[in-house]
């Protein structure tokens, strides 16, 4: 590859946390909304917090709360969280390469935040030629400490933002996905993936089991690029 | 297996979620450490990146009320036109509020 090798450094950490602190402040509504609905299903607060600083995954993290009551059912808890999730497999594989170089601490230690925004950023730059681990990790943790404040405000005062669908909240993190999506490499190829992607995932939404549209979608589309094989290393 | 969520089975529940989440963040890392990297797996990885966003993505643009939908197409028009993220994701929310008010 012609990309230069990725390095950690606490300089292009501190940069990648503050190039994420304005996505992170879009999620702090999102935090807020979830520790709204939390309260609402009966959990405590320790317990609201203790989710949001542990799994730190909102969209899993809600879909929990319809599962949730006086007894959980701790096998369809670990399916939905396990199948929501399931994405980050792919995040983890596609940063691999640029992590292969580094010890065992640095390789785990730079995806344990790992969260769509951060690592479409990382990776983007990095498709660039540019340094992207700062993103990954110094990203990671300002989503994360801003998923948990959001948490904490909507526990407390979540009343004041009583419909977040109203105010197109619940759009923020589909919208910056597809701003990164728009932003990419763009040629015959990468159409042909998108489509072919768009439509398994789309099949798999409607016939498949509840959240298997993004891996189905993803290994469609990765195996069409397996295929029909591009020049060069591409996004 | 039922928990009673009660006292500390809360946080045995919690325990469990934070631990798959972490195996899938790590997972992906693990698998690729005894796969050869070869073009054809490097091409497969970077063409699986971009699926993963519009595996995301499609069924929320086909399936989500006209807000969804049009905040997408105002954030990829506003996208391709400024070269901003941050605008983008701001005009796609606007455009979703607006629409969702009728």
């Amino acid at each position: 590859m012609s990309n230069p090798q990725q390095i950690i450094t606490i300089q292009n950490v501190y940069s990648g946390f503050k190039q994420l602190i304005p996505l992170s402040l879009f999620v702090i509504v999102f935090g807020l909304a979830f520790g709204l609905a939390a309260t609402q299903v009966g959990l405590d607060n320790r317990a609201i917090l203790a989710m949001s600083a542990s799994v730190f995954a909102g969209a899993s993290q809600f879909a929990t709360l319809d599962l949730w009551g006086a007894q959980v059912s701790l096998v369809p808890v670990v399916i939905t969280v396990f199948a929501i999730n399931a994405r980050h497999l792919l995040m983890g594989a596609s940063l691999h390469p640029h992590l292969s170089h580094l010890s065992t601490a640095k390789r785990y230690g730079a995806v344990l935040l790992v969260s769509d925004a951060n690592w479409a950023m990382s990776l983007q730059a990095i498709n660039k030629g540019n340094q992207g681990l700062g993103l990954l990790i110094g990203g990671g943790i300002a989503l994360w400490s801003f998923w948990l404040l959001g948490t904490l405000l909507g526990i407390y005062f979540g009343g004041a933002i009583n419909d977040p669908f109203s105010l197109g909240l619940d759009m923020v993190m589909a919208c910056f996905l597809l701003a990164m999506v728009v932003d990419g490499k763009k040629d015959l190829r990468i159409f042909a993936i998108w489509m072919v992607a768009a439509l398994s995932s789309l099949l798999a939404y409607w016939y498949l089991p509840p959240n298997s549209h993004v891996i189905v979608g993803a290994l469609a589309g990765g195996t069409l690029g397996a295929i029909w094989m591009g020049k060069k290393h591409e996004y | 297996m039922s928990i009673d969520t009660g006292g500390y089975g809360a946080l045995i529940v919690i325990g469990a979620m934070a631990i798959v989440t972490l195996a899938t963040r790590w997972g992906g890392v693990f698998i690729m450490g005894f796969v050869p990297i070869n073009d054809r797996v490097q091409q497969f990885i970077s063409a699986m990146s971009g699926s993963v966003l519009i595996a995301v993505l499609t069924p929320l643009a086909i399936n989500g009320d006209n807000g969804a939908r049009l905040a997408l197409l105002a954030t990829a028009l506003t996208m391709l036109a400024t070269k901003k993220p941050l605008l983008a994701i701001s005009a796609g929310i606007i455009v979703a509020a607006v629409v969702r008010q009728f």
